[in-house]
């Protein structure tokens, strides 16, 4: 799933300076489940805020609405008729970076912040602890790396590592790092499949380096989206 | 790939000399933190004749220095022959390839090419780290450049460079047996010349290289031990707990400590002269690279010391 964290409430509070009314918005699913902008952490914030605005004598108006998805316009849909009837002069957004864009996208006339930093694709490790996994390269090589990701996990994302640096199992940055290759190495092995990296990787073109577009074979972009 | 046969590739000092067996010794350069060329030139003196080629590192532990292309331009001009190294971390192969392009242009015949520490450890640890490119990657970019007169994009290079291509191997660094794979993979990739890291551990640099001989590795590659004498017991315990990849066993300092105080940095030269009179007939070592760090004045005595004056002049 998509990670994030919530940003540091000075931040946020400096972001919205001016804004009198704002409903901040909620995402239901990846960052609902990473505690970053679900409905909870939606409510926290919105208190917060609440509190410090009114400690400074300058009080805000905050609204809090949380969608199942930000990244599905089906159910930004929802937001219509409350942001059409409240006229808010502030959107916040507690979703990760593509929800915030297409909330932002949605309603143009109104400025949007974001209230997470949006941390990469990641998985549970146990409650409270992500490890990030993937940097959608758009050229997935985990079938000649044993399942592990050198882009990702290797901290410089090499293609015929290991490095000189690989310390005790451990990459060269932090003895709390292991190291990518290290275990694309020992993974390998125990499979008996060591032959896969012995072959030079060679230099790979990027195709993460223009805006990229998915359309799934047997579909087009229709003409209009609504 | 073959050591034998008579054309040379970059016609270097540092080819000429592994070429005609002679054993090799090269030294390096740290280029300074600004822009003072009298630092390079003086550094440049005590290596002037003592070795055959000079490694200047390039942003080394990824501290901004003066760029290794122009220090290695300096060499050039003061009559000594540099190995630019160059790291993959601050630049993509559109850089690599012009840098290449010119520091050949200026007279620079021989490479080294190098991942790179990564930015963490430097005076700009939130840098972007490029890494373009593997190092891997990097040594068949330069063969092509060289033998097929073809950029990493197929494009065809006019008069293209022709470098001494080198690469590093740190036989230390877990795991251990995939190093000698490693290694193996460099040489098809189209390395030349191996550096490798400072050896400290003997028995398990001699195991290394013999099992590199036993896949007939050594055939294929120059290969050139990492020398670097302590200068003192802190050095040695800093080396053995701080630095990634770095194997020193505890016999080596517990050398360094038996010797009087104010003694310490002489057996540290000692023991380097013990190691190169080792390396002078081991099977499958060419050659050895000597990394004084910051100690480049110390280098005519230990030359001296270790019996490899006069370097060798090729034609
Ligand atoms: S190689 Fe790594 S970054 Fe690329 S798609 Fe696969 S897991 Fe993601
Ligand atoms: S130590 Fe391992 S993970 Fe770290 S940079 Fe080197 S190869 Fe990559």
């Amino acid at each position: 799933m998509i990670v994030a964290k919530r940003k540091p409430f000075e931040e946020i509070k400096e972001m919205l300076k001016g804004y009198k009314k704002v409903l901040n918005v909620g995402c239901g699913t990846c960052v609902s489940v990473c505690l970053a902008g679900g409905e909870k952490e939606v409510a926290i914030l919105n208190a917060e805020l609440d509190m410090a605005r009114n400690l400074e004598d300058d009080p805000i108006e905050i609204h809090g609405q949380t969608v199942e998805r930000q990244c599905d316009r089906e159910y930004l849909a929802e937001l219509d008729d409350i942001i059409k009837k409240e006229k808010f002069d502030a959107l916040m957004s507690m979703a990760c970076g593509v929800g915030i864009q297409f909330l932002a996208e949605r309603f143009p006339d109104i400025p949007t912040f974001p209230g997470v930093d949006t941390t990469g694709l990641a998985v549970n490790q146990a409650v409270g602890w992500y490890e990030e996994r993937c940097r959608s390269c758009s050229q997935c090589v985990l079938g000649i790396t044993g399942g592990i990701c050198p882009i990702t996990m290797c901290a410089k994302g090499l293609f015929n590592g290991p490095c000189g640096g690989t310390n005790k199992g451990n990459c060269e940055i932090s003895a709390d790092q292991p190291c990518a290759w290290f275990k694309i190495h020992e993974r390998l092995a125990a499979q008996g499949r060591l032959s896969s990296i012995r072959k030079i990787n060679l230099a790979r073109g990027w195709k993460d380096q223009i805006p990229r577009n998915l359309i799934q074979p047997g579909y087009k972009k229709p003409e209009k989206v609504s | 790939m073959s050591i034998q046969g008579n054309n040379l590739k970059s016609g270097s000092n540092l080819e000429k000399i592994l070429k005609s067996g002679q054993f090799a010794f090269t030294g390096e350069l740290g280029p300074p933190r600004g822009t003072d060329v009298k630092e390079v030139i003086e550094k440049a003196q005590f290596l002037k004749g003592n070795v055959d080629s000079v490694n200047i590192t390039d942003n080394q532990t990824a501290v901004v220095r003066m760029a290794s292309w122009a220090a290695s331009l300096l060499l050039v001009q003061e009559g000594l022959e540099p190995n630019y190294q160059m790291v993959c971390r601050d630049r993509n192969r559109l850089a690599m390839q012009a840098d290449i392009l010119g520091a050949y242009a200026l007279g620079i015949r021989n490479m080294l090419c190098l991942s790179g520490d990564h930015c963490q450890f430097g005076d700009h640890p939130d840098a972007k780290g490029v890494f373009d490119i593997d190092s891997m990657q990097l040594i068949a970019m330069v063969k092509q450049m060289r033998d097929d007169a073809k950029f990493l994009g197929g494009a065809e290079i006019h008069h293209p460079p022709k470098i001494f291509i080198g690469a590093a191997s740190n036989p230390f660094a877990d795991p251990f047996d995939w190093r000698v794979q490693r290694l193996a993979k460099k040489i098809e990739a189209g390395v030349d010349f191996i550096q490798t890291q400072c050896i400290y551990n003997m028995e398990k640099f001699r195991k290394f290289i013999h099992i590199a001989g036993e896949e007939g590795l050594t055939e294929k590659v120059y290969i050139l031990a990492g020398v670097t004498p302590f200068k003192s017991i802190g050095m040695a315990k800093y080396m053995k707990s701080k630095v990634p990849g770095m194997d020193v066993p505890d016999e080596v300092i517990k050398r360094l400590q038996g010797v009087e105080k104010g003694k310490v940095a002489q057996e540290g030269i000692n023991m380097a002269c013990e190691q190169i009179e080792e390396f002078k007939s081991m099977k499958g070592v060419h050659g050895v690279h000597l990394m004084a760090i910051e100690w480049e004045h110390k280098v005519p005595e230990i030359a001296a010391q270790a019996k490899v004056l006069p370097r060798p002049k090729p034609e």
